[in-house]
């Protein structure tokens, strides 16, 4: 395994404007040639105006069996969503 | 020689030698070392067939007998195709594909970048176009001869013996002759002997750091730009690419 090259994850900006979006992974031997083996796997049909890399090794991620400690508590708190305030009609669509 | 028949050459030389490299590029689609470098070979490969409609195209009004591109890249025998022998050479290895692509790459930016102030604005107009994809091709072409000319034992001896083999078909873009001096008279093309400065300079830093050695030899094959003699492997390509025209003709998508 060690000929292998890294895991890059892909991130592309659709528009200026827009935050880049997670769209896939792909292997490349350096940060370079993953910018180009994005440009070419992930942006063919046009759908780019930025891309970033970031080698997969160096996302840290959550654990899925975190789950309940992490995420059940936010369930019971219906209060944290704004859906209890009366908006003025003057404000118009929030 | 008329400049309407000089300018007809210079076209099939420019449309030929991306349908060439284009075809022998695509050979590659679903067999490449690895799956992103697949589908940056077919890219590269389809932007120089779309490259080849837009001379080719052009060619075929300049000689006003109705043959589309697709009439002068599928109905034509290798003795009418004008590209350099460099384009229709065998794939070889990896490395000596890659190879190839730079050695074109970085002589094709150079015409190109002469090219975008033709005074022919259709020449000069798609000279503009091309010219995008090919500074792209040649960063990554360019890229990888450095990658594996300069990577392992193994690799390094790939991509010398690529350059060894291929160093012989580069003076052929650079030879110059009567089409060539019709054009630059007129402001149209370049006299390509003219572009080799330029090109040595893009190539040298390349295999520089690739630290790779351009062979010491002066001896030059020729015969593809002016079709006096292609070598072997253009017929056979032609049978692969022509072949569905050949034996349904006027089949259509």
């Amino acid at each position: 395994m060690k000929h292998e090259w890294p895991l890059w994850e892909i991130f592309i900006r659709g528009q200026h404007g827009m935050s880049h979006r997670h769209v896939g992974s792909l292997h490349a031997p350096d940060a370079e040639m993953a910018i180009k083996n994005a440009r070419d796997v992930y942006t063919r049909r046009n759908e780019g105006v930025s891309i970033w890399v970031v080698q997969a090794a160096d996302i840290t991620a959550s654990s899925p069996s975190d789950k309940g400690p992490l995420y059940e508590p936010s369930e019971s708190k219906v209060y944290r969503h704004p859906t209890f305030f009366d908006i003025p009609e003057d404000v118009g669509h929030m | 020689m008329t400049k309407d028949d000089a300018l007809f050459q210079f076209l099939l030389r420019m449309g030929d030698n991306t349908l060439i490299l284009g075809h022998r590029v695509s050979e590659w689609c679903g067999h490449s070392p690895v799956l992103e470098e697949d589908i940056a070979l077919a890219n590269t490969a389809l932007d120089m067939i779309g490259q080849t409609q837009l001379w080719l195209g052009l060619a075929g009004e300049v000689e006003g007998n109705g043959r589309s591109a697709d009439d002068l890249a599928f109905l034509r025998d290798a003795w009418d195709f004008r590209n350099v022998l460099l384009t229709e050479l065998p794939n070889g290895d990896f490395g000596q594909t890659l190879m190839r692509q730079f050695l074109f790459d970085a002589f094709q930016s150079v015409m190109l970048n002469w090219l975008q102030d033709s005074s022919n604005t259709r020449i000069a107009e798609i000279a503009e176009k091309a010219s995008k994809e090919v500074s792209y091709h040649l960063e990554r072409s360019g890229d990888t001869v450095i990658g594996l000319g300069d990577g392992t034992e193994e690799s390094h001896a790939k991509m010398q013996a690529a350059l060894d083999y291929l160093w012989p078909y580069v003076g052929e873009m650079f030879d110059g002759d009567a089409v060539d001096a019709v054009l630059a008279k007129e402001g149209i093309a370049p006299d390509p002997a003219e572009l080799r400065p330029e090109f040595d300079a893009i190539v040298g830093a390349v295999l520089a750091e690739a630290t790779l050695t351009v062979p010491d030899s002066p001896f030059v094959h020729k015969g593809g730009r002016d079709g006096r003699m292609h070598t072997e492997h253009l017929g056979h390509l032609l049978t692969q690419m022509q072949w569905l025209q050949r034996a349904y003709p006027g089949a259509t998508w």
